[in-house]
């Protein structure tokens, strides 16, 4: 006898600690088995591309910073090379180090959380993510020595940045520099080979090549399917070609290799860090540039390599204070839309490990 | 799954490295008795106007990328311009410091140093309606109009966003970074040894 069984439809979220805030999946299980998953958001939405063109290019600083909230360094850096590229500006050595500096940190510290909030996420309760936030809290003390603030920094302006280094940072950097290589030891020590991590991550939600390309996802979840594409390297932008640093790809494209390429990202983002404080020259912070910003007709598109992926503006410039057309390429979002593919045959527990593993901020989904 | 050969590696393994946390330094901070001090560029929670040095130009006005501030604007009988009203709505601003970099008296308006506007109790209160401390212990009013809310004294510390000048005036921080060590203990110890 066959019993007669009905797909059973589900919703994950928004109220759940792992979906990342304001994010919901609906679900059409068959028992445990995941047979279909549709993502729904839009609940965070508020309407940053448009509000951004009604205000002129400088007051838009503050709204990248909002973005991707765990990476504002590198959204105010994509966005300010953007409006220089509109308006040729030149922007000083001292100025682009500064930036590399912070964009590396907040990559850091990006990655901390991320991989802090996808352990949380598979059980892993509280300690590494603690043991994660802890080094983070020293990063963001140094953001937080430079532009007053430790979440929105609202630091870089077109031409550079907004204020120098003050004196007590290179040292303080310095000393975080040599602890930071042996926390991230420790991390690999504790978690990496440890079996839950290992029976809950490995072979779990494969994202394939051909789909990683196809579905356009970058970065960590791009680098975990196995491709080596990182704009640091490939198209190389302010002065990331003056330093060495490898770029770490998985194998297999599971929610593992997308942990281990995250560890390891950080790893060369501290080697890049030691090579720019080395290289760090003395000069201006910020170049010339008129106080109110007003590109020629004209458009760009500007990308950088963000902590989630290709972090791009494109920005249609008419000649006025304001953008005419505002438009940010949003790796989350994008990385987002492989989702569907990576969870169907998986179960519900697993949609978990899958989901934290792609590292979203919903603020940059959402915009 | 994982080969059964090394079951319980990882667990010993996180023990291990939990257990070597204990004689490391804490750097837990016991708020509100123990507080770090902040940056001194800190961008905190208020704003503070100066009646004195303002040109009444509305740069800031301006450069608000919310509208958070408003100003009224008049010209005096000796035709030079003077600010009626100013208001700050706190709950609008998103701390970006926009205002104090469009400033170009450089002086006007400083972002405060404060970060914590809580107390226990109101008798607490840093400051009462004059922007003293209280004399009898009792600030009055909890509720502070926005003129109060924007005093012209020295009693609310400044902060040295934008003004490199006032940096070497003000504290300096003390950081988690410098607090915590990874090595630094243990060969500290060796050396005392």
């Amino acid at each position: 006898m066959t019993l007669k069984t009905d797909h059973y439809v589900i919703n994950i979220g928004p109220q759940h600690p792992s979906t990342h805030g304001v994010f919901r999946l609906r679900l059409t299980l068959d028992g445990e088995v995941i047979i279909d998953v549709e993502p729904i958001f839009g609940y965070l939405h508020r309407g940053m591309e448009k509000l951004a063109e009604s205000r002129n290019y400088t007051k838009n600083i503050p709204l990248t910073d909002r973005l991707d909230y765990l990476s504002s360094m590198i959204n105010n850096q994509a966005y300010c090379m953007a409006v220089e590229d509109l308006m040729k500006i030149e922007v000083p050595e001292r100025a682009q180090y500064i930036r590399v500096i912070m964009a590396e940190l907040q990559r850091i510290s990006a990655h901390l959380a991320g991989v802090g909030f996808f352990l949380n996420d598979i059980g892993a309760f509280m300690t590494p993510m603690l043991y994660m936030f802890r080094e983070r809290e020293k990063i963001v003390e140094l953001f937080d020595m430079v532009c007053g603030q430790r979440l929105n920094y609202n630091y870089m302006r077109f031409g550079g940045v907004a204020m120098d280094l003050p004196e007590e940072f290179l040292p303080a950097l310095k000393k975080l520099l040599n602890e930071m290589p042996g926390f991230i030891n420790e991390y690999d020590q504790l978690i990496t080979t440890n079996e839950i991590v290992l029976a809950r991550c490995k072979g779990v939600g494969v994202l394939p090549r051909e789909l990683a390309i196809n579905a356009a996802t970058a970065g960590p979840v791009l680098r975990g399917s196995g491709i080596e594409w990182d704009l640091r390297k490939k198209r190389p932008y302010s002065v990331y070609d003056r330093f060495q640093f490898d770029i770490p790809t998985g194998e297999n494209g599971d929610t593992y290799d997308r942990y281990m390429v995250r560890l390891e990202e950080m790893r060369q983002s501290v080697r890049i860090l030691k090579q720019a404080v080395e290289q760090l020259p003395d000069g201006e912070y910020i170049g010339k540039a008129p106080k109110l910003i007003r590109p020629p007709a004209g458009e760009t598109y500007t990308a950088v390599e963000g902590a989630k992926g290709e972090l791009g503006f494109y920005v249609v410039a008419d000649g006025s204070e304001n953008a005419y057309r505002w438009h940010v390429r949003a790796p989350s979002l994008i990385n987002l839309t492989a989702l569907r593919e990576m969870v169907i045959g998986w179960k519900v527990a697993d949609l978990m490990a899958i989901f934290g593993s792609i590292d979203i901020v919903m603020g940059e989904v959402d915009r | 799954m994982p080969p059964l050969k090394h079951f319980g590696e990882g667990l010993l393994r996180g023990l291990k490295i939990t257990a070597r946390h204990l004689g490391r330094k804490w750097i837990t901070v016991q708020y509100p008795e123990q507080k770090l001090t902040m940056s001194r560029r800190v961008r905190g929670t208020d704003i503070i106007w100066d009646r004195e040095s303002c040109i009444s130009c509305r740069a800031c006005e301006r450069a608000c990328p919310v509208g958070a501030i408003k100003m009224e604007v008049s010209r005096g009988e000796d035709k030079k311009l003077k600010t009626d009203d100013i208001t700050v709505d706190l709950g609008l601003c998103i701390f970006c410091g926009l205002c104090i970099e469009s400033c170009p008296t450089g002086v006007s308006i400083y972002i405060g140093y404060n970060y914590a506007n809580t107390t226990y109790r109101c008798t607490h209160c840093a400051t009462d309606k004059s922007g003293t401390s209280p004399s009898n212990g009792h600030c009055g009013e909890l509720i502070r109009s926005n003129d109060e809310l924007l005093p012209n004294d020295a009693v609310r510390p400044r902060s040295g966003y934008y003004r490199p000048e006032r940096a070497g005036e003000l504290p300096p921080q003390t950081l988690l970074v410098y607090q915590t060590t990874y090595g630094e203990d243990r060969r500290r110890k060796k050396e005392s040894r």
